[in-house]
């Protein structure tokens, strides 16, 4: 099987340190008596609480559910009480608080009921329905809802990606699911096929985890295929695979499903296996726990566990670590708050250590070297956009294409200044943004503003007629009761008028005193013009009445 | 700010950047100093002292710290580029205004490392080629050519005392660029002028081996990834080809294209000079127009006009046109249609 492979432009090759966390079959957390579920662990709206504080609550039980359409449900990891629904420290760069809720175990890990689907025989939208119940997110990054992406809509989707590249340097999570569960990932593969009607299915996989490659090949049947990439950050980025695999490019501003392409990490392929055949909900993932730790290694974590806990199940950071990063070291984040919990967005915890993870020195100024513009997969110029970022000539940045940027970071993981050019972009975006949502929202001000003047106008409108009626019942009536009053005003109106001709009369035209030739002139214009007048006038009186409407 | 990527590709820095290119300059050096005798040093050292002595207070003045900017080591290229460009064994003061012209005006009059629209090293030539024409022509002979090659500590002499006693013709002789031009017009054939002393194999005596070095210095930057293919390839190509369009025109006029790509500053300005990032154009197909005009331009500078070597005139005159070279060769972006348009500066 050898697939003609499109290798994209750019791309760096970081050091893997897979080795520090691939080795270790994946090793269950241990229960905790604590859980911090949040409620948006999702792109889209956060769910809605279900549950209050003092409720008793049952492993698998929605706690909270999807609320509008780009949403998603979350669930109790385990049994016990409700201690709190509330702000808590949540895994996320802004280390601003969101709604959670504080799930204390009981130690039964008593679990609701749950049912299997019968998942050939499903009608497909209550299948996504279910799916968007159990909670199901893209376990890959984004975490987007599934349900959403299994929906093929109006687009026909031929093609269906598993991506299992898992590019990052550290990260093993995939990995180890890809040797360990080949046969559920494949099975969840199966579902996403059947729901999405596509012929076609790819599993892309960097050619740096050849267990898994082969734990695939072996799992997978006929009709699906299994296909080694070359270790390239960031082959594993959606459009990147896609590309790879396909030569085919999202385009700009769209998704993979306009090219009738649809992507899906292989551990939300082991989810869905997971949420069907078991109709469990998302509970748990596998989480990366490496770096500069006693113990590193792979983790099926509940969703809601605290970071910290997390840590300590691998023995903890050693002597020296300096912070930990959430993800990968390309596109992660630090952590801020330890207490914060692994959402279904934490793929790896890794702690950092001085030696590998030094301080970045100070930026220089760019010298244009280009060598970020030669590492962009997107490939975009960085320095022109880091240019306009760093002057906050936001709209010449966009003009170089700003949004086309998926934030991988080659361009600062090379650049020989050392600037981070990856912030000068997440800035500049965010600047854009809120200035669009400025401009949205002074339009909207403007709008309503208008529609005010326009009402009150109306209103003074309707007012003055409603008066002028009344006034005019009332007039008639007043006359009718009294002539003597109607033949004054009479007089007075006349009276008014007579002075109103006068003043007209001694008011001087600016045609008065013209020579004499003018005047004449003047007379043969106005004699012409009568003329005319009278003759389209006739012409109108004349014309035909016609049924006929305008072109 | 969340900091990503955590990862930072390893040696890798601007001082690392430089570095390489004063490694991959270093055989040019050796050469040179072979072929025209340890004056190159002095040179070298001069523009060093003078480059780093001016940056030092160009940072003071602006208020910058000294320590990131001197170590970076872009004065040292500046320096280094200076020194091989300008002849050899001239007058110290030379040195010292060229190189204010290099770091203190078109380098920090215009912002600093990474803000200057035209090449420094090229702006201190171009000032003193003006400035002091006739020091300028004073070249060095090669060893075995002149009656007399100074001695490291002659060389000290010549430079800070002058050539007092000692003719300047004992040491130095006309260019053979120059010397081809002048004796090509008073009517000498290929043949004759070729059979002058001064003259090598293809091209200049000595230099000719200088530039075979630079060109191996700048294969170096190429296997090492400092430098792209596309401006040697483009500036090379296209000075070759105007070269042999002149030559097949009016061979008594016009030296070989294999003479000139050997001369002269030729293999210098199409690795080390040309390829400067910060006044190059920057994408991939703005290099091959900037270094293709860079090119073209030398040759006719070289054949048409009064100075013997064109390098900075036609690297200053390329210089002004990458802004506009870069905005209208924006390549095409993932996901975006083939010939859409592009953001233009």
């Amino acid at each position: 099987m050898s697939r003609i492979l499109f290798p994209f432009n750019g791309g760096v090759h970081p050091d893997g340190h897979k080795e520090a966390s691939n080795a270790a079959p994946i090793r269950a957390m241990p229960l905790l008596p604590r859980y911090v579920v949040p409620l948006r662990q999702h792109i889209g709206a956060p769910a809605r609480p279900l549950v209050r504080a003092g409720e008793r609550v049952a492993r698998g039980q929605m706690i909270g559910a999807a609320e509008g359409y780009v949403s998603t449900a979350a669930h109790a990891p385990t049994s016990g009480s409700v201690l709190a629904v509330q702000p808590r420290a949540v895994p996320h760069p802004s280390g601003l608080f969101d709604l959670c809720v504080v799930i204390e175990a009981d130690g039964e890990d008593r679990a609701v009921e749950s049912q299997p689907l019968d998942w050939r025989n499903l009608d497909a939208s209550a299948l996504r329905n279910r799916i968007r119940d159990l909670g199901l997110a893209g376990l890959g990054g984004a975490v987007f809802p599934s349900y959403i992406k299994l929906n093929p809509g109006a687009q026909a989707i031929h093609t269906l990606i598993l991506n299992g590249a898992e590019c990052e340097p550290w990260i093993t999570c995939d990995d180890r699911l890809m040797r360990e569960r080949a046969a559920e990932i494949v099975l969840g593969a199966e579902i996403m096929r059947h729901a999405l009607g596509c012929a076609s299915v790819l599993f892309g996989i960097e050619d740096n985890k050849p267990e898994a490659l082969a734990a695939l090949r072996a799992a997978v049947p006929a009709d699906m295929e299994v296909v080694s990439v070359p270790t390239l950050y960031p082959s594993g980025g959606g459009k990147q695979l896609t590309y790879l695999l396909t030569g085919l490019e999202t385009p700009t501003g769209g998704r993979s499903t306009d090219l009738g392409i649809q992507v899906f990490n292989v551990g939300t392929a082991y989810s869905l296996y997971r949420a069907v055949y078991l109709g469990e909900p998302m509970l748990s993932r596998v989480v990366t726990v490496t770096g500069h730790v006693a113990a590193p290694g792979n983790f099926e974590t509940r969703i809601g566990t605290p970071l910290a806990d997390l840590l300590a199940a691998a023995g903890g950071a050693l002597p020296g670590a300096v912070g930990e990063i959430i993800g990968g070291p390309m596109m992660g984040f630090d952590l801020l708050d330890r207490v914060a919990p692994v959402t279904k967005s934490v793929n790896c915890l890794l702690v950092k250590d001085p030696r590998l993870f030094p301080a970045r020195p100070a930026a220089l100024p760019c010298i244009r070297c280009g060598a970020c513009a030669r590492a962009c997969p997107a490939d975009l110029q960085p320095f022109e956009m880091y240019w306009y970022s760093r002057a906050k000539d936001f709209g010449k940045a966009q003009s170089y294409d700003l949004f086309d940027c998926i934030e991988c970071g080659c361009c600062a993981y090379v650049c020989p200044s050392h600037i981070p050019l990856v912030d000068f972009f997440r800035y500049a975006k965010s600047e854009i943004w809120e200035r669009e949502r400025d401009k949205r929202e002074a339009d909207q001000a403007r709008r309503r503003h208008e529609f005010k003047e326009f009402r009150l106008e109306r209103e003074k409108k309707e007012k003055a007629e409603k008066f002028a009626k009344a006034a005019e019942k009332q007039k008639a009536g007043a006359e009718a009761a009294d002539p003597e009053e109607a033949r004054k005003k009479a007089i007075l109106q006349a009276a008014l008028e007579r002075a109103r001709l006068a003043k007209e009369g001694v008011t001087p035209k600016n045609t008065d005193n013209l020579p004499a030739a003018v005047e004449k002139e003047i007379a043969e214009i106005d004699a012409r013009r009568a003329q005319a007048e009278t003759r389209a006038e006739t012409r109108a009186e004349t014309r035909p009445e016609s049924g006929e409407s305008r072109p | 700010m969340n900091g990503s990527p955590f990862a930072l590709l390893g040696h890798n820095s601007v001082t690392a950047v430089m570095a390489k290119v004063m490694a991959a300059l270093i055989p040019g050096i050796i050469a040179h100093a072979w072929f025209f005798g340890p004056g190159i040093w002095v040179s070298l050292l001069l523009c060093v002292v003078f480059g780093a002595a001016i940056e030092a207070l160009m940072l003071l003045m602006r208020g910058l710290p000294l320590k990131p900017f001197l170590a970076d080591g872009s004065v040292l290229v500046t320096a280094a580029l200076l020194a091989l460009a300008l002849p050899t064994l001239a007058p110290w003061w030379l040195y010292l205004l060229a190189m204010l012209f290099a770091v203190g005006v078109a380098k920090h009059l215009y912002g600093g490392l990474g803000q200057n629209l035209f090449n420094p090293a090229m702006v201190g030539y171009a000032a003193m080629i003006i400035g002091f024409p006739v020091y300028m022509t004073q070249w060095p002979a090669p060893i075995g050519v002149a009656h007399f090659t100074p001695s490291l500590a002659e060389a000290f002499d010549l430079v800070f005392a002058g050539a007092g006693a000692i003719s300047v013709d004992a040491y130095t002789s006309a260019t053979p660029l120059d010397a081809w031009k002048t004796q090509a017009r008073q009517g000498m054939a290929e043949a004759d002028i070729l059979a002058q002393s001064i003259f090598g194999w293809a091209g200049a005596r000595g230099q000719e081996v200088v530039a075979a070095m630079y060109m191996l210095g700048g294969l170096l930057l190429l296997a090492n990834r400092v430098i792209t293919w596309h401006i040697p390839v483009a500036f090379l190509t296209a000075m070759a080809l105007t070269a042999g369009l002149l030559h097949l025109a009016d061979p008594a006029q016009h030296a070989p294209p294999l003479f000139h790509l050997l001369s002269g500053g030729a293999m210098l300005c199409a690795f080390f000079i040309a390829t400067d990032p910060v006044t190059a154009a920057s994408t991939p197909l703005g290099k091959l127009i900037y270094a293709a005009l860079a090119g073209f331009l030398l040759m006719i500078i070289r054949a048409f006009g009064v100075y013997p070597d064109g390098i900075s005139f036609s690297i200053l005159l390329a210089n002004v046109a990458v802004p506009f070279i870069d905005a209208y060769t924006q390549p095409r972006v993932f996901g975006h249609k083939r010939g859409g348009k592009r953001g233009q500066a």
